[in-house]
This record gives structure tokens, sequence and C-alpha cells, in this order.
């Protein structure tokens, strides 16, 4: 079970109001390499990975959800005082039509979010798997900051990014503890 | 020599509805440990490679069904 904290992971400040930047952020929310996917993923492939390693992906998975919250707040914030006008203006006239202004798990490009989470069962499949993940969100945070003139939100997003790097460490760790031989005498 | 295939043995609940299956295995094939592959590793003869689906014993990780194979060394930590 969860238990939940009324805060942000970290605080989120937009500073602009460019409702353009919501287009963009929702790659975060429901693309493919998105928060929602890593959350799923990594709760999901918690069961048929070593025990070892289970309680790593129940804690990212969980982080993941945090996340998820943070790039929430920035979506809504962006777009909550907009106008029909300025979405349309701001490429988001088809999800205006579809959902109002509720935030909704889809890409950039508007695609819907894709249950297609990657899971295979196999441990090590699943870790690089991960680790891949992670460095593409990673990316993506840089290519969002890239295309953001907005320094507040960008320190958000900054702070996201680091978690990214974090959390790839951690699984590359998780793959050389699945590597070492279980013979071998450890020595602290 | 690093091994092929790993061994953990899974929590068991006292009201799991099914008995244990034991052990599980999951595989660690030999391309997790080469790193760069060195320079002039042994090779096999050009026909022994072409059944194997590779030129060097150093890589050649056979799968076998775990379900089938004798348990391996246990790693009670898991």
């Amino acid at each position: 079970m969860w238990y939940y904290e009324k805060k942000l992971q970290y605080p989120v400040r937009v500073g602009i109001c460019n409702p353009r930047m919501a287009k963009f952020l929702i790659e975060q929310y429901g693309g493919a390499d998105g928060e929602l996917a890593a959350a799923l993923r990594y709760l999901n492939q918690r069961y048929t990975i070593p025990s070892r390693v289970m309680g790593l992906l129940n804690d990212i998975g969980t982080e993941e959800f945090a996340h998820l919250e943070m790039i929430a707040t920035m979506v809504y914030k962006l777009t909550k005082d907009a106008t029909p006008e300025q979405l349309k203006e701001a490429g988001l006239g088809e999800h205006y039509v579809d959902h109002g202004k509720s935030v909704y798990y889809h890409n950039a490009a508007g695609q819907k979010f894709d249950m297609g989470v990657q899971s295979k069962g196999d441990p090590i499949a699943d870790l690089y798997e991960d680790i891949a993940a992670e460095e593409k969100a990673r990316s993506t945070y840089q290519w969002i900051i890239n295309i953001s003139d907005d320094p507040q939100i960008n320190d958000s997003l900054g702070f996201l990014r680091e978690r990214e790097i974090v959390h790839s460490q951690r699984f590359r760790e998780a793959v050389e503890l699945l590597k070492e031989e279980q013979s071998k005498k450890r020595v602290f | 020599m690093s091994t092929s295939r790993k061994w953990y043995i899974p929590y068991v609940s006292p009201y799991d509805p099914c008995p244990p299956l034991g052990p599980i295995s999951y595989e660690t094939p030999v391309q997790l440990y080469l790193g760069f592959q060195p320079q002039g590793m042994e090779q096999f003869s050009p026909f022994e490679a072409l059944a194997h689906g590779t030129l060097w014993p150093g890589l050649f990780t056979p799968y076998t069904n775990p379900y089938l194979s004798k348990r391996g060394e246990l790693n009670t930590d898991g």
C-alpha cells in the first residue's frame, strides 16, 4: 500500500505564461518514456525480479508517481487560465475539445498513452530496458529545457533530470548485483 | 569464469494457494561479463562455428530449459 504526503517532491514554480510549454511537457506525462510509463513499468516488473532488487523497483516506481505529479502541476498551471483561443494557438485545440482543461495521458504529438509498457520477466532484459528508459527520459528533459525560456520551470526540470541520472545508476548497480557469482564469498 | 545462470529463492507465504516452485533461475549470459572482446580469443573450427552461431567458444552461452535441469547451487539471500 502507499502513504500520501500532501506536497510535491520538489517545488514547481512556473514563471512565464506560455501554454505552449504544456504541450511539450505532456510528453513526460503520457509519453512512451514518461513518468507514468516508468512508474507502471517498475511496479509491474518488481514481481518477477530477484528479491535483492525488488525493493529498488518498488521505491523508484513510487518516486516516479511523485514526478508525474510535478509534471501534472506544471501542465495545469500553464493551461488553467488560458482561454480556448489561447489553447488553440498553443496547439492544444484538440486537447481542449477532447478533454477540456483536464490533464490527460498522451504524448507531445497527441497520441494516447500506450499501455504497451515493457516487461519481459527476464531480470537482465528488464533492468537494461529500465536503464535505457531513464537515459531517454533524461534526454527528453534536456530537450524540453532547451526549448523553454522559463528559468523557474527549468529549475524543476533540472531536478527531475538529475533524478533520472540517479535512477539509471541504481539500475546499473542492480545489474551488477544480479551478475554476482553466488558461490563468491562476500567480504565487508 | 562466469556462470550463465543464477538462482534465487523467492519469498514463500504460508497463504500461497499453490505449492512453492522452489528456486527461480535467471540467465546472465557471457556478454554481461566480457567487456571489450580481447584480440586472439580461441576459435571454433568453421564447421563448429556455423553450428554454434559464433566463432568463439568464449561467446558461446547455450540455453537449456531450467525446469528440466538440476537445480543449481542456491543463494539463500536471494
